[in-house]
């Protein structure tokens, strides 16, 4: 909402001199916010003054234009130093007193709406005016144009951001804003009375009533202890039919004045304070009948109508439509009606969507004289249902969402009719109020529930004090009220909000009203005493621990988007029945091409590692941590109710219906891992880096990780390996297959590994116990064993422990050896082993014994032989 | 060589006489002296010492002396013995000394090579925030809550207070799950996770709830479509807005330093009274504010920076989650961790945030954020 801070002052009795800023921080108190605080005209600035024609002559043009070149009187200080080109003959006369006096200023003027003696507004040179075209606005010089030399421009209101009006220049009335005569050289603006501020506020759901100059002058009264003149100031009458018929036939318009106005003038003009007082509120001057209509609903925050009397058809019927009826509205468009859309009607039928645009076929023409004027209430959910049902957002429907105040509507209505009869002519002859002013809901509220919960000192009288100003009426200030079934110490209040305040509902609403009022930097900071707590829980010391570890290692963490598309599942060339394609779809995605959520997050550390490649970096290793998601089924979640508790079946339902979404680990890694430096030559990342780092995480959490070749997209089916932790698969890692590399245009060799760090953190055991450290002596034997090359290191291992016995205290492959005299398809591995007892030194014969043991179970197990 | 009965004939030992073994023993002191490393020394140590050596050959003439004669004998003998042997290990001592000294300059290297265990891993700033900030509450006794991202609208909306037809629920920029009827939505804020927090928990509630949440909003500078919240729950018996404003003045305190804080009326479905919390520019102090020659970009010369939301609980809302306010009450607020990050530590573009650039992940000095 934009609203002046001179029409603010026309209510609130405003201290002389407060800026705009100042009313601003006082309406910020209030609850509102006001995002900025402008001048109007500020985008003038220089010499902009008030002068007055001294004489002109025309000049027709070529182009059939006629231009008129006028010497001008801006006053002797302002004078020129040389004579202007004269108007006929070969003089030009100095102003004032004969022989002495000052030179008029010469001007070329396109408009034609003015005469000698006119006072008018001069931007001299040096005068900057704003320009929509161009940042800065455009400067005034003296140029030479039309064949004379123009040094300066009268303007019109638009050139001035006042206004709209480009019709003619700007003619100043015989006397300036303070009553006196102009000044000639003054500072037009001041002298017209138009300096002026506009606050531009945000105004949020529950501040309804403060979408008008009313409501925003009556806080700003009570914020600055000031007097409040309140617009709305006849009561609405009872109900009568002395006007045009109406007829309510819905529960959601429970009141609907009907004014009639006979023998107004649609030839009438909007006066310039009306149009220029709109167009710093930010609306387009239309007419004088729609800006009266708009400047009233500004003004008292209440939407209203005018319809051309001679074009209804009779009486205006308030109903819901019905059977696929349809509208065209002011904007032209045809609307087809859905049967909870409430209309305005006539015999024709539907003439007005209510309470968010009206219809063409009865609105006001060029030769209308007699017009009804409507304000009526509607309820704010039917309307912001039917302005949502038809995308149609109106001033008159943003106001009815958020709650009109029902007892404005006769008052609104009496101040259109007064306006049209004051500007346009005419009078009011009828009036027709249908239905009645909803009442108010009556609340019981503990006059201590405000010093409960603001946490400081509210006495009863000063609640009863504050609400009585806001218009809540308060009553029953003695009674004991009962609070949790016990007798509560102090009094209830019974409080009805003033109509103009819908959000007063609940006792915290009131708790609300008199915070703010009393002032929330009167409020005390006082730290809360929580229970002894217990910490992190040990899934997010080790989410943690992952993450620093990772990051640690010289992993880089990153933060993509979520969104993917088909194109990704595509190129990461996933199967027709891979679980990762079935995502979960967004109903509005951001962009069509990512219309789903992340199955795996590689595509996004994919997009980032492009990214870094395409600025120079190309030795990358990234990770994230974040959620995925698998579809669970369209089945819908519950929609409880919001009394009390859902029931244990609704709340098991909605985690049923929640998709799958899992935190996964991802990481990426191309390039060099450490450049060649000047200790030796470059160490490439590659598939290492992703196993290393699959070991790492596993080391972190405490889990015991195995891996074992896979063949899964997007990796290289020969270099994939598969994380198990107790014979479940948590993830992949490996080198990616290339024509995955070649669908996201990675570096060749990039290696990439993700995991289910939720799945991976259930499967981790408990830390066990500290190790009891064996003092006795260690024996070293290496051993190399001859296998088929497809036997993996990892289960030759496992041989050697499990043959090796107790005594075997550690394996470490330490060569891989293929080539003479190892037979082809053969390789020997050779491992160190070590061999400790906790309890004596082991004797030669026994690790013989053990070596022995470990080698025999590797020859059982997969055909090892010791390597002679 | 005399047998041991032979008569005692002086000059058959004559290298036990007194003058021989002092002149043994200078050879040897000067042999030692003479040597300049550990292998000339050895060679000394050899001549000197060794079984050959003067020294070892006279000492075999002692048997040779009679009984009487072999004490005084022994006696000398021991003592140049004994000179031989100081003088050698103090020898040694020197030129192991001087071959340390030597080998310790030989092998002195360029300290300021480049070297690297790893190559220059980071955690994303925000992550480093959030854990930041979710420590400052579970110092206090807090704890740390989580929830779904995609959730049920029940949750994010209808438990908040927030009905289907409530303006500021068509305000959100909600992206909703396919289909749109099923009631699911990319949760737009963390407030659900407090709704889980008070139907899961055992009363009271102390909690905060740091995550990712997602509007449909435009990607620019100052908007990204996926960003972080960081949301505190507090529900128990004689809960008040000072509580709240006592808890926030802390947290500004911990994450800005000595900040002055200022709560202005608002509005959120979720909490009645309402109110936003603002920080004192901490670059400008207002100096900016009405200044235009000295304009602050980090509070955009309004002098406050407007931190994050917050209020008491709406009881409509505790009621939803089962819990009794007419025994209960509570407060709650929320701040953005992006824009925690602007002020904090300057980051001045949202893109950066999520286009996963190292330079920006690495950008901000130490483990502690």
């Amino acid at each position: 909402m934009r609203v002046t801070k001179s029409w603010i002052a026309e209510y609130a009795a405003l201290p002389a001199g407060l800026s705009g800023r100042e009313l601003g921080e006082a309406l910020v108190r209030a609850g509102l916010e006001v995002e900025r605080v402008e001048a109007v005209g500020g985008d003038v600035t220089g010499p902009l003054v008030i002068g007055r024609v001294v004489d002109f002559v025309e000049e027709p043009q070529k182009n059939g234009k006629t231009i008129r070149w006028c010497h001008v009187d801006v006053g002797a200080e302002l004078a020129p130093d040389a004579a202007p080109g004269p108007l006929r003959g070969e003089t030009v006369e100095r102003i004032g007193s004969p022989g002495g006096g000052y030179w008029p200023r010469g001007v070329i003027c396109g408009a034609l709406n003015f005469a000698p003696g006119d006072h008018v507004v001069v931007a001299l040179p040096g005068t900057t005016l704003p320009d929509p075209t161009q940042p800065g606005g455009f400067t005034i010089g003296s140029r030479r144009t039309y064949g004379h030399l123009s040094d300066g421009m009268i303007c019109a209101e638009d050139e001035l951001g006042l206004g709209e009006d480009h019709s003619g220049i700007i003619v100043l009335g015989d006397i300036d804003a303070a009553g006196e005569p102009w000044v000639l050289g003054a500072p037009a603006l001041d002298a017209m009375g138009v300096a002026d501020e506009v606050l531009d506020m945000p105004i949020t759901s529950d501040m309804g009533h403060c979408l008008s100059v009313r409501g925003l002058a009556r806080e700003a009264s009570q914020s600055l202890g000031v007097a409040f003149t309140d617009v709305i100031a006849h009561p609405t009458p009872a109900a009568s039919e002395g006007g045009y018929p109406v007829r309510l036939e819905s529960d959601a318009c429970p009141l609907f004045v009907a004014l009639t106005v006979e023998g107004f003038d649609p030839a009438a003009p909007s006066p310039s304070w009306l149009r220029q007082r709109l167009a710093a509120c930010g609306m387009r001057s239309i007419s004088l009948s729609v800006d009266i209509s708009n400047y009233v609903m500004l003004e008292t925050g209440q939407p209203n109508h005018c319809y051309d009397a001679d074009a209804l058809a009779g009486p205006l019927v308030v109903r819901r439509a019905r059977g696929g009826e349809t509208l065209v509205t002011l904007d032209g468009v045809t609307r087809r009606l859905d049967d909870e859309d409430l209309l305005i009607t006539d015999e024709t039928g539907p003439i007005g969507l209510a309470g968010v645009m009206g219809g063409e076929t009865t609105e006001l023409r060029d030769a209308t004289t007699r017009i009804v004027i409507e304000a009526a209430h509607f309820d704010p959910i039917s309307i912001a249902r039917t302005s949502r049902r038809h995308r149609l957002v109106s001033e008159a429907s943003k106001r009815f969402e958020r709650h009109v105040d029902a007892g404005a509507a006769y008052s609104a209505a009496r101040r259109v009719a007064e306006l049209l009869v004051e500007l346009g002519g005419g009078e009011l002859v009828a009036e027709t109020v249908a239905g009645s002013v909803p009442a108010m809901p009556t609340q019981t509220l503990a006059a201590n529930l405000p010093e409960r919960i603001l946490g400081m000192p509210v006495s009863a009288d000063q609640v009863v004090a504050i609400l009585t100003a806001s218009g809540v009426r308060v009553a029953g200030v003695d009674e004991p009220v009962a609070d949790g079934g016990e007798a509560a110490p102090g009094a209830s209040l019974t409080v009805t909000p003033p109509t103009w305040r819908s959000d007063l509902v609940d006792p915290f609403d009131y708790v609300e009203e008199v915070g703010i009022k009393v002032g929330y930097d009167r409020i005390p900071s006082v730290v809360p005493t929580a229970p002894a707590g217990r910490g992190l829980t040990r899934e997010q010391h080790l989410r943690r621990a992952v993450t620093r570890a990772v990051a640690t290692s010289g992993f880089v963490e990153v933060l993509t988007f979520p969104w993917v598309g088909q194109a990704d599942a595509d190129a990461l060339g996933l199967l027709a029945d891979d679980r990762r394609r079935r995502g979960v779809r967004l109903a509005n995605p951001l962009a069509d091409t990512a219309p789903v959520l992340r199955t795996t997050i590689l595509p996004g550390l994919f997009g980032a590692l492009a990214r870094n490649a395409s600025r120079g970096i190309d030795d990358v290793a990234l990770f994230e941590a974040g959620r995925v998601f698998f579809s669970a089924g369209d089945e819908p979640t519950p929609l409880p109710g919001v009394s009390g508790r859902p029931s244990e079946s609704d709340l098991a339902a909605i985690e049923a219906t929640l998709p799958e979404q899992p935190r996964h680990l991802a990481a990426v890694v191309a390039g060099d891992w450490l450049p060649a430096g000047w200790d030796g030559p470059a160490q490439p990342a590659g598939w290492r880096q992703a196993f290393g780092l699959a070991e790492l995480v596993a080391t972190t959490v405490g889990a015991e990780l195995t891996r074992a070749p896979a063949s899964v997209m997007p990796w290289h089916p020969g270099r994939c390996a598969e994380l198990v932790v107790s014979g479940t698969v948590v993830g992949h890692a490996g080198e990616l297959h290339p024509s995955v590399i070649k669908a996201f245009d990675l570096p060749a060799r990039t290696a990439a590994l993700e995991l289910d760090l939720d799945l991976l953190l259930s499967l981790a055991g408990e830390p066990g116990s500290v190790a009891a450290v064996s003092t006795h002596p260690v024996v070293k034997e290496d051993v190399a064993l001859v296998v088929e090359e497809s036997v993996g290191a990892a289960s030759l291992e496992s041989a050697l422990v499990a043959g090796g016995g107790t005594l075997l205290e550690s394996v470490r492959l330490f060569d891989v050896y293929t080539g003479d005299p190892v037979p082809a398809g053969k390789k020997s591995v050779a491992f160190a082993l070590r061999f400790r007892a906790p309890d004596r030194t082991l004797t030669d014969a026994e690790v013989a014994q053990a070596r022995a043991a470990a080698v025999a179970e590797a020859a059982r197990a997969w055909g090892a032989e010791l390597r002679a | 060589m005399s047998g041991p009965n032979d008569q005692y004939d002086p000059k058959q030992v004559s290298a036990l006489s007194e003058e021989s073994l002092a002149a043994t023993v200078a050879d040897a002191l000067g042999a030692f002296a003479a040597a300049s490393d550990s292998a000339s020394l050895k060679a000394a140590r050899l001549a000197h010492t060794g079984d050959r050596s003067p020294i070892a050959l006279a000492n075999r003439e002692i048997g040779a002396l009679p009984p009487a004669a072999r004490k005084d004998a022994g006696r000398r003998m021991g003592a140049a013995r004994g000179q031989i042997n100081a003088a050698l290990a103090a020898r040694a001592e020197e030129i192991e000394a001087a071959e340390l000294e030597e080998a310790l300059t030989r092998e002195a290297i360029d300290v300021t090579l480049p070297v690297a265990l790893a190559p220059q891993g980071a955690i994303h700033p925000i992550t480093g925030l959030m854990d930041l900030m979710g420590d400052v509450f579970v110092a206090m006794g807090w704890e740390i809550a989580e929830g779904p991202e995609v959730e049920a609208e029940w949750m994010n909306f209808d438990a908040l207070n927030l009905h289907p037809d409530h303006p500021a629920r068509a305000e959100t920029d909600t992206l909703f799950v396919e289909p749109a009827s099923a009631h699911r939505v990319l949760r737009t804020h963390t407030s659900p996770v407090q709704i889980r927090a008070l139907l899961n928990r055992e009363l009271p509630v102390y909690v905060v709830c740091p995550g990712k949440v997602f509007r449909s909003d435009e990607f620019d500078a100052t908007h990204v479509p996926a960003f972080h919240q960081i949301e505190g729950l507090v529900v128990d018996k004689g809960i008040t807005l000072a509580h709240l404003k006592g808890t926030l003045d802390h947290l500004a305190q911990a994450m800005f330093g000595d900040v002055t804080t200022r709560f202005r009326p608002n509005y959120f479905p979720f909490t009645e009274p309402s109110a936003e919390m603002d920080l004192e520019c901490f670059v400008c102090h207002g100096a900016s504010v009405g200044n235009p020659d000295a304009p602050c970009r980090t509070c955009r010369s309004e002098g406050w920076i407007e931190w994050g939301g917050c209020g008491v609980v709406n009881p409509r809302v505790l009621r939803a989650a089962g819990v009794d306010a007419d025994v209960y009450s509570g407060f709650a607020f929320g701040m953005g961790i992006e824009r925690t990050l602007m002020f904090r530590n300057n980051a001045e573009d949202m893109r950066d945030m999520v286009e996963g650039d190292v330079r920006f992940s690495r950008s901000l000095k130490g483990e502690s954020r």
